[in-house]
């Protein structure tokens, strides 16, 4: 039975796309046939991060139109065997997405993958709400940072009431909280919300914590989702959340500060006191 | 000297417990607007049902027949309601 995932935050910038590459990614390495779609109609960007720009002929608007195929748009990975990309349109606007036509290429795409997942734009508007409509699973991206937290809040209100299933009657759509860019250093310093205050706030069951990392600007000059980088503390923070996501209990990793060797300390006071 | 310092530290407020506060208020309050909407919306459709059984309504939407407001002034809050009914009805209820 496919499963659609959407990937959204309200807020942009806090790392739905990174995500939705890694996630799509992560479900594809486990074996399971995976489509991750790009629904920021205008500003596409999973093709960089996904590093297939340049062989983007249809996009998904094309496909709602009936101007191309959902073969002709799908874009096969290079690199993993059951992951595919459809990529959003860089020249229409967001109110091209029509809810029937998104609905029928979803229940299309159904028949042939696992795991169909949805890459939401920012904002509360017809691209976000197209990506969400449909979802049986919702992954909410949110930074420790109050306006990106306030916004998770609002997506959650929009997905309890606005979805399909919240209008069928339906089981509700499934949250899981994924908490990026997040620094042990600075929680300890008090100057980053925890995750126990994010969890408190929201109250939605946690799938993964992200650590602010190097690695993840890397991923993207070199359009490779972090996952595949599996030195990486970031790309392992993403093979934990999928592993949760697919049922297996794994301890949070990354989320506490590294102690200091002695040298370490000594040798940053020094530092800070030549500043 | 370590101890002491620790003490001041612990009384002040960290960045984060000041943005933990602040989010727990607007957040509770954003979602008590929202839940107001809610019921404001669902007591509009009930009411119009009632009324609708025993007068005959204005056409239009909802929206235009019924006026639902929750105003909150100093430690009250009055429920505002307006109903907008043809003038023949108008008439017809005044005889009886």
């Amino acid at each position: 039975m496919a499963h659609i995932i959407v990937v959204t935050s309200g807020k942009g910038g806090v790392g739905k796309t990174t995500s939705s590459a890694a996630i799509a990614s992560g479900l594809a390495m486990a074996g399971h046939k995976t489509i991750v779609i790009d629904f920021d109609v205008g500003l596409r960007n999973l093709d960089l991060i996904m590093g297939c720009e340049r062989r983007v002929v249809y996009d998904f608007v094309n496909v709602v139109k009936k101007e191309a195929t959902l073969k002709q748009a799908m874009i096969k990975d290079k690199r993993l065997e059951n992951l595919f990309i459809l990529p959003a349109s860089q020249t229409r606007d967001k109110d091209a997405l029509e809810k029937e036509a998104v609905g029928e290429i979803l229940d299309e795409l159904k028949k042939e993958f696992d795991y169909i997942i949805c890459d939401s734009p920012a904002g509360i508007e017809k691209g976000a709400f197209m990506a969400m409509y449909y979802a049986d699973s919702a992954i909410i991206v949110t930074n420790p940072e109050v306006s990106s937290v306030r916004d998770s809040d609002r997506i959650l209100g929009i997905l309890a009431s606005k979805s399909q299933r919240a209008e069928s009657g339906a089981e509700p759509i499934k949250e899981h909280l994924l908490l990026t860019r997040y620094s042990p250093a600075r929680v300890e310093s008090g100057d980053m919300l925890s995750i126990d205050d994010v969890m408190d706030i929201l109250a939605v069951p946690l799938l993964g914590v992200i650590p602010e990392s190097q690695a993840v600007l890397k991923a993207s000059n070199s359009g490779t989702p972090v996952i595949l980088d599996e030195q990486s503390d970031a790309g392992q923070a993403y093979g934990d959340a999928i592993a949760r996501l697919l049922g297996e209990d794994r301890p949070l990793r990354f989320t506490k500060m590294q102690k200091q060797g002695l040298l370490k300390r000594l040798f940053k006071q020094k530092e800070g006191a030549a500043v | 000297m370590k101890r002491i310092l620790k003490l001041l530290q612990s009384n002040k407020k960290t960045s984060a417990s000041i943005a933990k506060e602040r989010l727990q208020i607007i957040i509770s309050h954003e979602r008590t607007k929202k839940d107001r909407a809610h019921l404001l919306e669902s007591m509009q459709q009930e009411l119009i049902e009632v009324i609708a059984r025993h007068l005959q309504l204005a056409p239009g939407s909802v929206k235009d027949q019924i006026k639902l407001d929750l105003a909150q002034n100093e430690g009250q809050s009055v429920l505002e309601l307006n109903i907008t009914l043809p003038d023949d009805e108008l008439v017809a209820a005044a005889i009886e």
